[in-house]
């Protein structure tokens, strides 16, 4: 299959690439990894006039620790997020997540910046984003800015992204002690996107108690969703059977999956309920709670 | 139309070619340099017959741009072999009898030659997810398995 003609780009600085970006305004589309963009300009699902590629900008494939936060870089591939020694000894919820993310192979193009910035309901970053409480740097022609994660996601395939911002960064909070966060997705085989898949992320305080809860879902409606009836629920409660199986059902609830090859609505969301359980309970195994 | 001039090295010789934007780079590989080892398989980023190295790691060609290839180094299949040598993922899917039609075959040997590069002794279950990208409809994996295990061995044997 063969794209309609596009004009193609390949600035070598940041600002050469906002530059082209406003100049073409939405007939451009920044290229990261390709690997969501191209399969949708093969299939002419798609448009674009022109590709930005930033695959040739200098110093934004990075994960570093530095004042208390992670810092990715915009264009950090997946694979180098799941042979990197910092996520998989402080972020292991990271690696939950680059793992299940289409194939090896694809993992090696595919960005954690496009990941977000495609808001495709579908992928897995964003629920691990939204329980980890991330923030999206996104650079344009003024300045940079930093989006919250919970504004970033607007609707199907619409992030808070302007068309000539690009997401140089995503920020993660350092995890407090006595932090863990996990997640969970059911698939048909590698490769595909989640039948449904969860994010938890919890923090007790010294009684022992939920002192912060995080739950999101991953392919349960037009966006990512963040149940924060379920987070309510387990809030200053002791992180038991009973609480979790509370809280994961009123995750479940809040999922609005649609029927597809994948299943009916209603067995989606059951199994949203059943993995939310799963990763609640590894989070909370994880902090240490048991 | 957008046309782009590249440069780039295959299986280690240097290429300039003239190419539209959209041109695919298993494209580029197959019908513009005549290298028809890789394979185009779903061309929908599923099955990997069209697996080769950019810049040493393993992708899929059917999903990158041959502009995106400008100033980068490239192997497919045909790069595997050393003076009329068989690599040693070649000699393991000879011994093995890791093929049976073969149209995964070339996917399935730069993806293993990169998994012995990063991990001379790779477990079962890191062979099968390292492959997990690639798929085979005849043999059932198991000897695709047997196959990089074999080669694991011989690199292994040469470089202790
Ligand atoms: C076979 C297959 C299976 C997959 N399975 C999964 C899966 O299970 N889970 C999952 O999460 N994903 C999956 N994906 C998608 C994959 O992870 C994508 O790579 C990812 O969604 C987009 O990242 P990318 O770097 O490839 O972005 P691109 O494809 O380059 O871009 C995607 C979109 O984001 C925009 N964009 C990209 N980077 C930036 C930036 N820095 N700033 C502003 N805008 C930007 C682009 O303009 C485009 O609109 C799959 C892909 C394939 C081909
Ligand atoms: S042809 Fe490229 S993945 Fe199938
Ligand atoms: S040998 Fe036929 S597809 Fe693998």
């Amino acid at each position: 299959m063969i794209p309609a003609a596009f004009d193609y780009h390949a600035p070598t600085s940041l600002s050469e690439a906002v530059a082209l970006l406003s100049k073409h305004g939405d007939t451009a589309k920044v290229l990261s990894g390709g690997q969501s963009l191209l399969p949708l300009l093969k299939l002419r699902l798609g448009q674009a006039g022109h590709l930005i590629d930033i695959g040739r900008i200098p110093g934004l494939e990075y994960i570093k620790e530095e004042g208390g936060m992670l810092r990715i870089g915009g264009r950090t591939r997946e694979s180098a997020l799941e042979r990197s020694e910092v996520v998989r000894t402080r972020y292991p919820i990271l690696l939950d997540t680059a793992q299940v993310i289409a194939d090896p192979l694809v993992r090696n193009m595919a960005t954690v910046g496009g990941n977000l910035a495609h808001g495709d309901p579908g992928n897995d970053h964003p629920a691990t984003m939204l329980v980890l409480g991330a923030q999206v740097v996104a650079t344009g022609p003024k300045a940079e800015r930093v989006i919250p994660i919970d504004g970033f996601f607007v609707g199907l395939f619409t992030t808070a992204l302007q068309p000539d911002e690009i997401v140089t960064e995503i920020r993660i909070p350092a995890p407090p002690a006595r932090s863990g966060g996990a997640y969970v997705k059911f698939e048909r085989k590698v490769g595909d996107y989640a039948t449904a898949a969860a994010a938890a992320f919890v923090t007790l305080g010294a009684s022992g108690l939920v002192e912060r809860a995080g739950i999101a879902l991953t392919n349960a409606g037009p966006k990512p969703v963040r149940s924060t009836a379920a987070e309510k629920l387990l809030t200053g409660r002791r992180p038991d059977a009973a609480a979790l199986g509370e809280a994961a059902r009123a995750a479940g609830q809040s999922a609005t999956p649609s029927a597809d090859r994948r299943g009916a609505a209603d067995y989606k969301k059951e199994m949203a309920g059943v993995l939310a359980l799963r990763a609640l309970t590894k989070a909370v195994q994880r902090a240490g709670g048991r | 139309m957008a046309m782009h001039t590249i440069k780039l090295t295959v299986n280690g010789e240097p290429h300039e070619a003239t190419v539209e934007s959209r041109l695919l780079l298993v494209h580029l590989l197959r019908e513009n340099l005549r290298l028809t080892g890789t394979h185009i398989g779903c061309d929908t980023t599923h099955c990997g017959a069209c697996t080769i190295l950019f810049d040493g790691q393993p992708v899929k060609s059917c999903t990158v741009l041959a502009v995106q290839a400008d100033g980068r180094q490239l192997i497919t299949v045909e790069g595997l072999e050393k003076d009329n040598k068989l690599s040693a993922i070649q000699d393991g899917f000879y011994q093995e009898h890791g093929l049976q039609c073969g149209y995964c075959t070339p996917g399935m040997m730069i993806t293993g030659t990169a998994l012995l590069e990063r991990n001379n002794s790779p477990s079962e279950l890191e062979i099968r997810e390292a492959i997990s990208g690639n798929l085979c409809r005849c043999t059932g994996y198991v000897n695709i398995v047997k196959a990089i295990q074999h080669a694991a061995r011989a690199t292994k044997q040469e470089t202790p």
